[in-house]
């Protein structure tokens, strides 16, 4: 079972509260973790990566572990903790704004 | 008895606001997605329960909410507007070509005869339509694709699809307007376009007889005359007598005619409303005075409308989609301002009082009619 935390306005949007735990086939990556989310929640396509391009919105970071992971490949492994659920892939709105 | 709905869109989340027929006592609910961007909210002219709203921020981009009993609750839909075939390119402020990219959807313009149908007009400028109550999105393409487009230049705002009307006589005919491109007509329901845009005089274009290029801020029509069309330009209210195959200037005796909203009586096909802001450069009301102008000559001859409205130390500015009209007699007038207030006339702008004084920054106000 995999771990996400998702940014305040979008649990609002999915209607969640506290984290979301998904079943992800095979091998668990940015691209597969968002992919699952996405099933679960289609009302998140298009709130953390582009529908067409699929590259991550500019102000969504990614991080797990203590690691900042926004910029790594979308279909690199996530760190063993996340995917053996013991840690949270954490889904972040940039500061930024007002 | 009869009501009203007033649907307001603001930077920080949607309100709705709802009267009986008097107008004078108001329930207030909101806000609706809270924290968000909302450009636009209206409801279905055949429905009055189905209403779409134009959800965004910066961080997490576009959504479409739809309600099916008046606003109460929202489902999220549809949010991939994806331009059809190649995006191809408009000129960037620096006059370089910028591909089309889609930023945000400015207006939803729901069907005047199918609830599910609905059109968005989306920043840059493309026109959408969904025939499935917002579950899906399809361009209509020839647009974008116009000849002209690889000339359209943003305007401040960005260059966003802003008006779209749709003409209750003659099917298929669809004007919509881009800032900063002009108005564009479509006689065979968005098939083809070509720019309507005779008679406009803007600055710092040297061709005064320019195709295109123009920052129309908005346009309106009454249903029962739809030829007759008003504008509200960057600078300059005009009118067109031929359904916008001329314009000439009615801004007569306005203090200034820069401004962003106008709108058209529901009953009395000549009386139009603006409110003036002091110039392009200071995007507020002049004098520090909050005045509604009213023509009831169909434009040329303006009075100020002032009784119950801020008349010192007031510097807000109405945003193109924010002012609307009701059905009832007497006609109903509405607005936001960037102050947060919503204002109601229930005497056709005669008095006014706000309905509310401090919503975040107010983006577009709508109101239904209610049996």
């Amino acid at each position: 079972m995999i771990r996400v935390v998702l940014p305040a306005h979008l649990r609002t949007l999915a209607r969640v509260d506290g984290e979301v735990k998904l079943d992800v086939d095979g091998q668990v990556t940015q691209r597969s973790v968002l992919d699952a989310l996405e099933t679960c929640y289609p009302m998140l396509r298009g709130t953390i990566r582009d529908q067409v391009t699929q590259q991550r919105r500019a102000f969504v970071r990614f991080f797990a572990c203590a690691e900042a992971l926004s910029h790594e490949p979308p279909d690199a492994p996530l760190p063993d903790a996340v995917a053996m659920g013991a840690e949270p892939l954490l889904v972040v709105g940039a500061m930024a704004g007002g | 008895m009869s009501g009203v709905r007033v649907l307001v869109g603001t930077r920080k989340g949607a309100f709705v606001l709802t009267a009986d027929g008097q107008r004078d006592r108001w329930d207030v609910s909101g806000p609706f997605f809270a924290g968000w961007e909302l450009y636009h909210l209206k409801g279905s002219p055949v429905d009055p329960n189905r209403l779409y709203a134009a959800q965004h921020t910066g961080w997490h981009g576009q959504v479409i909410q739809r309600s099916d009993d008046g606003g109460k609750t929202w489902e999220a839909v549809g949010n991939k507007f994806v331009y059809e075939g190649e995006p191809g390119t408009h000129l960037w402020y620096d006059g370089t070509p910028r591909p089309f990219e889609f930023v945000r959807v400015w207006h939803l313009e729901p069907s005047l005869d199918d609830p599910d149908t609905v059109y968005a007009g989306i920043q840059d400028a493309a026109l959408y339509r969904s025939s499935d109550g917002g579950q899906s999105w399809q361009e209509l393409p020839g647009l974008r694709t116009h000849k002209s487009a690889p000339l359209w230049q943003p305007g401040a705002g960005g260059m966003c699809l802003h008006t779209i009307l749709l003409d209750p006589s003659h099917a298929g005919r669809i004007f919509i307007a881009i800032s900063a491109a002009g108005v564009f007509r479509s006689d065979d329901a968005g098939k083809t376009w070509r720019p309507i845009n005779r008679g406009l005089k803007s600055e710092g274009i040297p061709d005064p007889n320019a195709e295109v290029g123009h920052c129309v801020h908005r346009i309106a029509m009454h249903r029962s005359r739809p030829g007759v069309l008003f504008m509200q330009k960057h600078w300059d209210i005009m009118r067109s007598d031929d359904a916008g195959e001329s314009w000439r200037e009615v801004s007569g005796n306005l203090p200034t005619d820069f401004g962003f909203p106008i709108d058209v009586h529901a009953h009395e096909p000549d009386t139009i409303y603006v409110v003036p802001i002091k110039s392009d450069s200071e995007h507020y009301v002049p004098e520090g005075k909050l005045r509604v102008y009213r023509s009831r000559t169909g434009g040329n001859e303006w009075e100020a409308l002032t009784r119950g409205l801020p008349q010192q130390h007031c510097y807000v500015n109405v945003l193109r989609d924010a002012m609307a009209v009701d059905s009832l007699d007497p006609c109903g007038v509405y607005f936001g301002t960037t102050g947060g207030q919503v204002y109601v006339s229930a005497d056709a702008g005669d008095r006014w009082a706000p309905i509310v004084r401090d919503l975040p920054s107010v983006v577009s106000v709508e109101v239904q009619t209610l049996p």
